[in-house]
Parts: structure tokens; sequence; C-alpha cells
């Protein structure tokens, strides 16, 4: 089944198009990324598909409806966590969680909720008293309280630390195991390759590639041979890793010399990442 | 519990709560009320002056509640992005407004019970004797200045500046429209620029109400100057009103 489906996308603001004619689909449970650096129009995606902006051009199905309409069956049925938003600094974690779920026909349990994003030992505390971690995850809490089928997180951990990240990552696939949809912008390409099931990595307001990580990382076959040559670093980057391994050592045995620092690097997502865009950006 | 209930008791949750605000909107009228009341104890235009000051400082709440405190909790709302996020969740546009409009009616009228009281207890002035007209003029002046600080919201920019933004039309127009004391002594020019102020019209219709016993369908010319100010305000809210925050 298709959670999200966009077909020729546009959105210009001004002399800018931000979004320059995108398609992607997204199935029902899978948690999709899109990677791009800033401005390379994941938040207009995303506001688009959540109901905030009109688009200029293309067809957007998202649950079924087009979400520009902004019906309340549509609203009813998503959760949002925004890039910034600071819900009432007087209220306790609790009390917010009670008034959003004070708006869906059939919300989760409040308590269960604040379990589930980690806050239950906060749960009385005033929500200004929270760090930015907590703010976060009660941002995702308070975006998961109405039972939602679709979940969108825009940039979910800019600006936490490491082990908040790992924190938050752990809670975002908590979510495929409740058998949610997740929609879920990020710059970091560790994150996409850690918790998308696909990824598109964007730029320019256009996707570069589409796919699985391990087939974005596939995508090219360049491996990667390095090591040091009268202490100077020697770097062959090639489609036939095993025969120019083989020559390199062949030879090297036949010397007598050592190799020294030998290392042999698949393409992590992150140089596919950059190539890509770089390679956009040329 | 329909959505506007919960709705409404979140606001009303959120208001007591902001203790900064709670004070500045529900306590400064009083506070001022007590201030002047010590001070006067004459009579002022054939008014016990407690009675003219009471009816004058239900104007300075009725502005500081509905106009000054509505706008700039809106404004706060809105760059913080609450109101962005509440958009996306099945609560209704309108059930939201409406709840936040009878919150503010709501906190209104206990200030009026407040003061009230206070007259009554501290400063002898008497109590009303057309209530309904009362409560209706209370309801006009509430609608008529939400809608004013509807418009205002729409037009402040920055969280940061719109309390500044706010008092610096607030207390002017308190000081021009009569809300402390009467301003038949004030030059020509002043009294000119209060008499286009809806503030001075609301106080006009309190007065007739409380002091003179009349009924509120004799002021017709003061609610239309009311109702005019508050359908300003909500054009201009139409139109420029934004759910989304300004400074990014």
């Amino acid at each position: 089944m298709t959670a999200i489906s966009v077909r020729g996308l546009r959105k210009r603001y001004g002399d800018v198009e931000a979004v320059r004619g995108i398609d992607f689909e997204v199935e029902a449970g899978e948690v999709f990324g899109l990677l791009g650096p800033n401005g390379a129009g994941k938040t207009t995606t995303v506001e688009i598909l959540e109901g905030y902006r009109p688009r200029d051009a293309g067809v957007v199905s998202v649950l079924g409806h087009d979400p520009t309409r902004m019906e309340r069956a549509f609203r009813e049925r998503i959760g949002v966590v925004l890039q910034q938003s600071e819900l009432w600094p007087q209220l306790t974690v609790r009390e917010v969680h009670h008034v959003f779920a004070g708006y869906y026909r059939r919300p989760r349990d409040v308590d269960e909720v604040i379990e589930l994003v980690g806050l239950h030992e906060k749960r009385d505390a005033r929500v200004k008293s929270l760090s930015g971690g907590q703010k976060r995850r009660l941002d995702l809490g308070v975006a998961l309280v109405g039972d939602p089928d679709l979940v969108f997180l825009d940039e979910p951990t800019t600006g936490f630390d490491p082990a908040a990240r790992r924190n938050a990552w752990s809670m975002i696939r908590s979510l495929r195991e409740l058998g949610k949809t997740v929609l879920l912008t990020t710059h970091y390409l560790d994150e996409a390759q850690q918790l998308a099931d696909r990824v598109a990595v964007l730029r320019g307001g256009v996707i570069l590639q589409l796919g699985t990580p391990a087939a974005l990382i596939g995508a090219t076959l360049k491996a990667e041979i390095r090591f040091r040559r009268n202490g100077e670093e020697v770097r062959i980057e090639t489609e036939e890793p095993t025969r120019v391994l083989h020559d390199l050592t062949a030879q090297a045995l036949a010397d007598g010399r050592e190799l020294e620092a030998l290392e042999v690097r698949r393409p992590t997502l992150e140089d596919v990442y950059l190539e890509l865009v770089e390679d956009a950006g040329e | 519990m329909s959505t506007f209930a919960h709705q409404l008791r979140t606001e009303q949750l959120v208001f007591w709560r902001s203790r900064e605000a709670a004070v500045f909107i529900f306590v400064f009228p009083p506070l001022l009320f007590l201030l002047l009341g010590s001070v006067y104890n004459d009579t002022i235009e054939g008014h016990p002056a407690a009675d003219v000051l009471l009816a004058g400082l239900l104007g300075y709440g009725v502005a500081n509640t509905a106009f000054a405190g509505l706008a700039i909790q809106l404004v706060i709302r809105r760059e913080s992005g609450v109101l962005k996020r509440l958009r996306v969740t099945p609560l209704p546009r309108w059930v939201y407004l409406v709840a936040v409009l009878a919150s503010t009616l709501l906190v209104f009228a206990l200030q009026t019970v407040t003061i009230f009281v206070l007259g009554r207890v501290l400063f002898d002035a008497k109590l009303p004797s057309e209530w309904l007209s009362l409560a209706l003029a209370i309801v006009l002046g509430v609608a008529g200045f939400a809608g004013i600080g509807l418009g205002a919201a729409a037009l402040i920019r920055s969280a940061e500046g719109s309390s500044a933004v706010v008092n610096v039309v607030l207390l002017p127009m308190a000081f021009l429209s009569g809300a402390f004391g009467p301003t038949t002594d004030y030059p020509d020019v002043l009294q000119a620029i209060g008499d286009v102020l809806p503030l001075k019209y609301f106080i006009d219709i309190v007065e007739a109400v409380y002091l003179d016993d009349e009924h509120l369908w004799q002021q017709g010319g003061a609610i239309a100057a009311v109702a005019a100010w508050g359908a300003l305000g909500v054009l201009v809210a139409w139109r420029r009103f934004s759910w989304e925050p300004r400074e990014r």
C-alpha cells in the first residue's frame, strides 16, 4: 500500500525554485529519508506533504488525501514534528500530551506515550525546564499521541549531542515496530543510513538518487585502496579492487617491501552522497 | 468533552499558569483602581469619584485584556510555532479562535467582578442597577477590543517587541479616553484624538449604563463606534494574520 505518492512536484518562492520536479513514493510501514544539504528543498517538500504549503505543480497524495485541503480526516492520521516549535512552556509534559490527546478521536494513552518517548521521569516537569533533547522528545510524544499512521520528522536530531542522537534513533526505530510510516528529513548521512529503509538524496530541488542505503553505496562499485610508500600516502580508486590489490601485493612481495598501513575501504553512504552532491554542484 | 470545552480549559490553564501575563492582565487594572480610588474620594462631575473611576477602569481592563493581552499572547504563540503546530491537528481553526475569545471573555468577566467587589468593599462604590445592559456591554467590549487585538497581532512582527508596541498604543489610548479620570479639562487637540478612539466610546457606554442607569440600546452611536473598530481589526486580521512564525 502506498502512503505517500509524489509526481512532478514543483514549488517556487519568488525567483527561487525550491523544488524542481520530484517524484517518489513511500510505502506504508516504510521509513523514508529525504537527505540533502541545507536549502536542498527538504523542508519545502515535507511542508507541502503536511498541508502547510500549496504546490505550484505536480500530483501529491498522502494517505489518499490531497494535503493542501487539510481535511480533518487527514489531520487525524498524521503526526508532525516541526523543525522548530516550542510548546506552552508553563504546562507540564503530561498536560501538553493531554491537551493534544484531546484533539483526536482515538488518542493513545498519554502515560504510555510519555513512557515511549522516555519522558516518564519528567512527566510533571514544566516544559520550560526541559533540555533541548527532552523538548524534541516532547515534540515526538505529541506527534504520536493521536496514534497517527504517518509521522513526519523534520530534522529530528539537529543540534543533539551524540548520546541524545542515539536515543532519538532508537525511538524512531520503535516507530517502525509500531507499524508507522515515517518520512524523515536529515542532513546527517549516518542518520539516514541508520534509520531509513530508502533514501532520496536531494539537492537544488531535484532528487539525485533514490534507493536503499545499501543500493546507493553499491551504485558506485569503486573501492579505495590506501597505503604508505616512503612516508607518503598513496590512494587508488578502482572498480576492480581484487585485481589491483593482487598486483600491488605481488609487486611488494617480489620487492621484499611491506605495504605500510594498507587499507581497503568500501565507500560509505557519506562518500556516495558527497560525490553526488559535488557532481551536481559543478 | 467537546473540543471547544477542551480548548477553553486549555486556554484557562495556560493563562493562569503564565504568571507574568496573568499579573499584567488580571491584577494590573484592579491595582490601578485601588491606587486611584485611594487618591480621589470626592465627586467627579456629580458622581462619586469611586463610581467614575470604576467605570473608567473597566474600560482600561477591557482594552488591557482583550486588545493588549490577546495580541501579545497570539504573537508569542505564532512566533513560538504553537499555532503552526496546532494547524496540523484535527482541532478546527475556528474552534481554536472561539475558545481563545471565550477564555478572554471569562478572564475579563472575573476581573469585572473583582473590580466591583473591591469598589463596593473599599470605596463604597454603587452596584449596577442595569445588570443585563452592563453584562452585554462587557461582551460587546471584549468582542470589539478582541477584534482590534487580532488585527494588532497580525501586524506585529516579533514576540520580543509585542509587549512594547501594544503598551505604546494602550496607555495613551486609556489616558485620552478617560480611563483614569475625565478628559473634559484636556486641551481640545487631545480631546479630539480621544473622540476617534474606541475606548472613549466603550467608557461612554459603561458610564451611561452604570452611572446613569440607562439601557444599552440607548447607546447606538457608541456601540457602532466600538463595533466598527472591532470590524476593522478583524478585517486586518483576515487579510494579514499568519499561523506561522514571521521571523526566520
